[in-house]
């Protein structure tokens, strides 16, 4: 399959980059590691005139510690989080996520900027940044900006970016002592997009109470799913299983899902549940250990 | 709509070719340049028949564009063997009948070329890992992993 004509731009600096896309207006879209986009294209499901080629760029690719955040940079590869020891030591929910993002073919081209700003409900980080309480850094014509991942998804396949900026960078608190988060995904085989998977994040405090949570949800809802409500109910409380339970089964409440070859209303909201109720348990095992 | 002027070292010959913005970079391999060893299986970035590296990582090539290639280093099917001696990845497969209808064995081959380069004694697990992006629809996948392992246990005599 060959996708309809376009125009190829590859521009050395983001100042460039961000020069075309004012230019080209909405005739306009960014190019990172092509994995989604490039598919569109190709089952021209998606149409551009020109692509905007952000490969080409240098330092956008990196993941540090830095100023209380985890810094990634917008077109750092999912390949990347799963070699990193820094991501498996100190952010497994990270590395959880990036294993199981479509295949390892695909994860060394797939960038993380590129997940998140596809606004694809059934994409792996959005959940887990939320969970993170994580925030974003846009490049435009006046200058750079910050998003938190809450205000980032605006709906199906739409965020918050203008069309002519670019997410440079992903900012992730680093977690506070006694935190440990998870990332669960239930999928039909690897490659495929999630049947239901839930980010947990959690913080306990010295005497084993649930000082803050965070738990998001992929592909149940026509965009990212924020059980802030599930997670509001953990605070202030020792992680039992009747706590964990409830929280779990509320977190299902707050989804959404639709019906499709994955399976049915009914069970993505009981596989929600289950996931959550899982991945809170291991996300209190790693608050422990930390 | 725009062409463009690009060079890639492929199997360590360099390739200079005009290219139109949409053209991919398998059908630049292929179709352009002649070499068919590398396939073209599912062309929605499922199978991993199309399987090249680039720049020593493996990826699919139906899901790059030929332009992104400007100025990288290529290896498809074609640069294992060497001199006329299979590469012990293709001895395993035979060996080892790794393979049937042998149409995702490009993929394959190039998946576990790049598995054994970064560990050089994985076990059926890793394996199984690497190769988790190629699908086989006819050996069940266990030949394969015997093929690899046999590779190894080669390379590392």
């Amino acid at each position: 399959m060959i996708p309809s004509s376009f125009d190829y731009h590859a521009p050395d600096t983001l100042q460039d980059a961000v020069a075309l896309l004012k230019e080209f207006g909405s005739d306009a879209k960014v190019l990172s590691g092509g994995q989604s986009l490039l598919p569109l294209l190709k089952l021209r499901l998606g149409f551009v005139t020109h692509l905007i080629d952000i490969g080409k760029i240098p330092n956008l690719e990196y993941i540090k510690e830095e100023d209380g955040f985890l810094k990634i940079g917008g077109a750092t590869r999912e390949s990347e989080l799963e070699r990193s020891d820094l991501i498996k030591s100190r952010y497994p929910i990270i590395y959880d996520t990036a294993i199981v993002i479509a295949d390892p073919l695909v994860r060394n081209r797939a960038t993380v900027g590129g997940n998140l700003a596809h606004g694809d409900p059934a994409n792996d980080h959005p959940a887990t940044m939320l969970a993170l309480g994580a925030q974003v850094v846009v490049l435009g014509p006046n200058g750079e900006r910050v998003i938190p991942i809450t205000e980032f998804f605006t709906g199906i396949f739409t965020t918050a970016l203008a069309h002519d900026e670019i997410l440079i960078e992903i900012q992730v608190p680093i977690p506070a002592a006694r935190s440990g988060g998870a990332y669960l995904k239930l999928e039909r085989k690897v490659g495929d997009f999630a049947t239901a998977a839930t980010a947990v994040q959690l913080t306990l405090s010295a005497g084993g109470e649930i000082e803050k949570a965070g738990i998001g949800l992929t592909a149940a809802a026509p965009t990212l799913v924020d059980a802030s409500a599930a997670a509001q109910s953990l605070v202030g409380k020792k992680p039992d299983d009747e706590v964990l339970d409830a929280a779990a089964a509320a977190a299902a409440e707050a989804t959404s899902p639709s019906a499709d070859r994955r399976g049915s209303v009914e069970y993505k909201k009981a596989m929600a549940r289950v996931l959550t109720g899982r991945a809170l348990r291991i996300a209190v095992q790693r608050a422990g250990v930390n | 709509m725009s062409t463009h002027k690009i060079s890639v070292t492929i199997n360590g010959t360099v390739h200079e070719a005009e290219v139109a913005s949409r053209l991919l970079l398998v059908h630049l391999i292929r179709d352009d340049l002649r070499m068919t060893g590398t396939h073209i299986g599912c062309d929605t970035t499922h199978c991993g028949a199309c399987t090249i590296l680039l720049d020593g990582e493996p990826v699919k090539s139906c899901t790059v564009l030929a332009v992104q290639a400007d100025g990288k280093e290529i290896m498809t099917i074609e640069g294992l063997a060497q001199n006329g001696e299979l590469h012990p990845l293709q001895e395993g497969f035979w060996e080892e009948h790794g393979l049937q209808c042998g149409f995702c064995t490009p993929g394959m081959l190039i998946t576990s070329y790049a598995l054994l380069q970064r560990n050089p004694n994985p076990d059926e697990g890793d394996i199984r890992q690497a190769i988790s992006g190629n699908l086989c629809r006819c050996t069940g996948y266990v030949n394969i992993i015997k093929s690899v392992q046999h590779a190894a246990a080669k390379m590392g005599e």
